[in-house]
């Protein structure tokens, strides 16, 4: 057979890519690839995932042996030296001549190092490599305080890492007025300056740097402002350049502003030569980004067998992963009146900025740009893309539309089947609908295998999972959500195995309903399950180690080993005597005390063998536990109410107490949390809890499925005006309901979120009784609530339950010689942690 | 013939051990987890200290496998550690180190 021979220079996410293409499309070429780096290609998008705990194997985007199936030569660590164009022959580093009929230029670009004075110093970095990370990583570990600079992308990713790597209030350097310039507008700028600031970034703007400082390593910076930043190790950030040099010694028409000149086709002066990904300029553009370099490999792989495609410009959307805040730009986002219709929606208080441009006519939706919430990006921009006429309140995409009862799905439904789901492999949704409908793929990663889809920068994965779970309800299929290795169940599943066949304990469950050993997923699983059930005192023999650690000591380990002592406090209402009780116990025990968010007082820093007597001495006093650990009912927060305000309509703490003392000890899938307000002044802040009471002149509201944490989110209105009988009675079903149907770890808000129906749904369960359930609910709670003990009552009364406390089994009187405490404003503190 | 002699330290009683769970043995500055896997009938023993963030604490971590591999979680971070090797499993490049355990007429040794 008469082989065409293809060199390949750089072995990157494009020339990778490009062997991928032109191999699954032909057997005609041989393929011969030189590489600059020691590794074969890897995935250089999600390079800050190295910090975290992927190694370089995991980045990898194929094997050794993909490469000698398909009979491709790869030579690792031998760049190209020289391209001769004449003899159509390339030179390496290491002395090998090989000859070639197309040769394919991929060699990506080089981070940008401007000319400052300094910069060879040693602690300076860039950030491309998988090299570089080693070095950064080994530096940091011996620095605490170090910069970047440059404040696009990259560099606020970089700043993240560094910030992992223990460096103290990173510094980001941006010679420009704000940070991203290229993606996002000076309003989006401010927030996300802000969201930063507050995450522990120190973001300086309008700086630009004279001169790094230091003898043989730096020491700080200097800038043209006369300023100084005194810091130990600095990473550079401040673009990229194309890496044109062989293009450019070969006589290849490069631009003087960098990159190789190439037509649509991606041919560069020479016929034969072709350049693709970011060392590529095509229509004066680089494009920095993984997906368009993929379009540019498809375009010269086809074109080589024989097709006739065009590379028609791509779209730079973006969505900055990883820093902990969201930040997307989309299609036009710079686009403004009077040549579109723009709206703009900012919520100081959450960190948000949402801004889209709709065409004139109202019909489409052009670009836009969000921060602090990018939930919306993957459809906005695919609303975009497609040319989806929009609906009549196009403040909806941004706002979310506000009545709650939009079924989950609804947007991916009416999006065509051609439209472009993953951009990076060019996948679409009926690709994606497909590869699950046809050819059986039921999780993400068999979608990955299958179609390549999510495997580039990986943003649209959420959308492919949407798609799974929606192609495999419409094609009749019963989603599976089961535990781990041991419990091939549902939650819900087992919640009502376990109670059909009265089982009691954890090994119980394990024989009759599962298999193996068990792990650290089902054991605290099926205990909260027992717990919900059965209401018996969880350090029960047998059933103890089953417990999470925090249950199974009946308190919050801490850093350096020790726990907490929360008593409960219900409605946040304690006297003077027990305020004295609190305060002598901690003395005695050297205890750090903090009034905590929950209306309550928390005392830190005990050593696990004096749990139990700190116990002794405060239930003497008429203390209980707080189940500080427990996931169940933690605090019931209260405002003063009625009968010290002025503006109370009822007592809220009584209700708050009477509330507190019903659901007390009860255990449920995740915490749970309440609150009562005397009023709509709100100060005891009943709408971000799981269940919240608010005083009206009638009665009481009730609001349900509300959250702190990572997603606040505010409760809903399930039922207004109610008497104190009836709102608990809702209450108990609400309860009851989510016991028995929440998934684990799931706080109300998320398990709303996934209910189908919504808050009209949950309504109709706890109030129209559509179920048929509430009288069965109600007992149940009546149940768990007469079954109700202070665990640490039972602990402390009970000699083997107390023997567990016991630091050393074989010196059961000494206490944990390792703890160790500091001392900080006039209490106690944990050292820092100290890493391996 | 060179065997290392093991030196066995009397740790606890058969009884004064948790059942599917860890206690702490001390031994001189030295602390050792030892865990009585109770559902397969068999002992392990390892270092006490996590070495992630170096807490004393895996003797008070949840056993259990992944496919037979006994494992023990860490409370503070649930990063997981093979009985047998010590190997982490949770893909950090940390160990801890193992040691013989064997039971004569009631009570446990640990081979140091
Ligand atoms: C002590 C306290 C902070 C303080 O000093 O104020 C605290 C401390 C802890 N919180 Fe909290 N949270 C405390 C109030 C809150 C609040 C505010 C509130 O309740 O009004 C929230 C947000 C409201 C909410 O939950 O919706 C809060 C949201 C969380 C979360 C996130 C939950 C979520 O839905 O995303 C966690 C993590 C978790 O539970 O998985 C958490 C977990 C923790 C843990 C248990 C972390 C851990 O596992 O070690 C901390 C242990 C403390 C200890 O050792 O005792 N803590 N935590 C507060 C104790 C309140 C109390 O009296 O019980
Ligand atoms: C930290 C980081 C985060 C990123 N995040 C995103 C993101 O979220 N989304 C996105 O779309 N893009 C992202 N990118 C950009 C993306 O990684 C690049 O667009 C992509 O890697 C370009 O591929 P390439 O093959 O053109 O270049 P590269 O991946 O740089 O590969 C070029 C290869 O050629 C080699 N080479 C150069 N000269 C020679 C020679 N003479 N002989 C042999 N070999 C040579 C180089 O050593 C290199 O290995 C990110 C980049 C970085 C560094
Ligand atoms: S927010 Fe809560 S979990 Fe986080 S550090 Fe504070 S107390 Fe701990
Ligand atoms: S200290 Fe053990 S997992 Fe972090």
């Amino acid at each position: 057979m008469n082989q065409k021979k293809v060199v390949v220079i750089g072995n990157g996410m494009v020339g990778y890519k490009f062997c991928e293409k032109i191999t699954a499309k032909s057997n005609d070429f041989e393929i011969i690839v030189f590489a600059e780096e020691s590794r074969r290609a890897y995935d250089r998008v999600h390079l800050s995932e190295y910090f975290s705990g992927k190694n370089a194997d995991d980045l990898s985007m194929s094997t050794q042996e993909w490469y000698s199936e398909q009979g491709i030569t790869l030579y690792l660590n031998d760049p190209v030296k020289e391209i001769n164009r004449s003899a159509k022959t390339v030179h390496s580093h290491a002395g090998k001549m090989v000859s070639y009929d197309y040769l394919v230029l991929a060699t990506g670009s080089s981070a940008f190092v401007p000319n400052i004075d300094g910069v060879e110093k040693d602690g300076v970095f860039v950030y491309r490599t998988i090299d570089d990370l080693e070095m950064i990583k080994s530096y940091a570990a011996n620095v605490k305080t170090g910069a970047v600079m440059g404040g696009g992308l990259l560099g606020l990713e970089a700043a993240k890492a560094l910030m992992d790597l223990g460096i103290e209030q990173p510094a980001v350097i941006e010679f420009a007025p704000r940070l991203m310039p290229r993606q996002i507008d000076n309003a989006g700028s401010q927030m996300l300056q802000s969201k930063l600031q507050s995450m522990g970034l120190q973001i300086m703007l309008n700086k630009s740097t004279a001169r790094i400082e230091g003898e043989h390593h730096i020491t700080g910076l200097k800038f043209n402002d006369d300023t100084e930043l005194p810091i130990e190790m600095l990473v550079i950030s401040a673009g990229i350049r194309p890496r044109d040099e062989l293009a450019r010694l070969c006589g290849l028409e490069v631009s003087t502003r960098g990159g190789i000149i190439v037509n649509e086709k991606m041919e560069t002066t020479d016929p034969s030569i072709f350049a693709i990904g970011e060392c590529a300029l095509v229509d004066q553009m680089i494009y920095g980004l993984v997906a368009p370099g993929y379009e540019m490999a498809e375009i010269v792989a086809a074109n080589l067998c024989g097709a006739a495609k065009q590379f028609n410009g791509f779209d730079m959307s973006t969505k900055l992963k990883l820093i902990g805040v969201d930040v997307a730009s989309f299609g036009d986002n710079f686009i403004t009146e009077p040549d579109c219709r723009t709206i703009i929606f900012e919520d100081t208080h959450k960190g948000t900025y949402k801004r889209i441009n709709i065409s004139n006519d109202g019909q489409y939706l052009l670009g836009g740009i969000l921060i602090g919430d990018a939930a919306a990006y993957n459809m906005l921009l695919q609303t975009t893309n497609n040319k989806i006429i929009l609906p009549p309140n196009p403040e909806d995409l941004i706002l979310g539309s506000r009545g709650g009862s939009e079924p989950a799905g609804a947007g991916i439904t009416a999006l065509p089947d051609d439209a472009l789901i993953c951009s990076c492999e060019g996948i679409t949704k009926g690709a994606i609908c497909n590869s699950v409908s046809e050819d059986g793929c039921e999780t993400v990663d068999a979608i990955k295998k299958c179609t390549k889809a999510g495997t580039g920068c990986g943003g649209c994965v959420p959308m492919v999972k949407d798609l799974m779970l929606y192609t495999m309800k419409a094609t009749g299929k019963y989603v599976r959500n089961v535990i781990c290795e041991h419990m091939s169940y549902s939650r819900q599943e087992l919640y009502d195995l376990i109670h059909i066949h009265n089982l009691k304990s954890y090994e119980e469950v394990l024989d009759n309903l599962g298999q193996g050993d068990g792990c650290e997923v089902c054991k605290p699983l099926v205990s909260s399950i027992l717990a919900s059930l059965w209401n018996e005192m969880i350090l029960k023999k047998g059933n103890d180690t089953a417990q999470d650690s925090n249950d199974r000591f009946l308190a919050n380990i801490q850093k350096g080993g020790t726990y907490s002592v929360v008593p409960r406090i219900p409605g946040g209402e304690i006297t003077p005597d027990k305020l004295m009780v609190i305060g002598s116990v901690a003395k005695k025990y050297n205890l750090y005390t903090k009034i905590t968010g929950g209306q309550r007082i928390d005392m830190f820093g005990a050593h696990l063998s004096d749990l139990p007597s700190i116990w002794d001495e405060l239930i003497a006093e008429g203390f209980e536990s707080g189940h500080a650990y427990g996931k169940g009912l933690r605090t019931v927060k209260s405002c003063v109410g009625s009968t010290w305000c002025r503006f109370g309509l009822h007592d809220s703490v009584s209700y708050a107490i009477r509330i507190e003392e019903r659901y007390k000890g009860i255990r449920a899938p995740h915490k749970l949390k309440s609150a009562v307000s005397g009023c709509i002044r709100e100060c005891a802040e009943a709408q971000s809890k799981d269940f919240g009471i608010i005083a009206t002149e009638k009665g009481w509201n009730l609001y349900v499925c509300g959250n702190g944490g990572s997603k606040p989110q505010h409760a809903l209105l399930l039922a207004s005006d109610l008497d104190s009988e009836t709102c608990i009675k809702y209450i108990d079903r609400f309860l009851m309901f989510y016991i028995r149907t929440a998934d684990p770890l799931t706080r109300t808000a998320t398990w709303l979120n996934k209910m189908e129906g919504g808050i009209d749904y949950l309504r109709s369960v706890i109030i129209n009784d559509s179920l048929g359930m509430a009288e069965k609910w109600e007992a149940e709670i009546e149940a768990l609530v007469g079954s109700y003990q202070c665990e640490w009552k039972t602990a402390v009364e009970n000699p083997d339950i107390r023997k567990r406390f016991n630091h050393f089994v074989n010196a059961p009187q000494e206490k944990d010689p390792t703890v160790t405490f500091e001392e900080m404003r006039g209490q106690k503190k944990t050292p820092e942690w100290t890493t391996a | 013939m060179t065997q290392e002699t093991i030196n066995w330290l009397a740790a606890c009683r058969v009884e004064d051990a948790v059942e599917n769970g860890g206690v702490c043995v001390k031994y001189g500055d030295e602390q050792i987890a030892l865990f009585y896997f109770t559902r397969r009938n068999e002992w392990y023993a390892t270092q006490n200290e996590c070495p992630h963030r170096k807490q004393m604490a895996l003797s008070r971590g949840m056993i259990g496998s992944t496919t037979e591999e006994p494992k023990v979680a860490c409370p503070f971070h649930k990063k997981t550690f093979s009985l047998v090797t010590g190997e982490c499993l949770s893909g950090d490049e940390c160990a801890i180190k193992t040691y013989p355990v064997k039971v004569e007429n009631g009570t446990v040794y640990i081979g140091l």
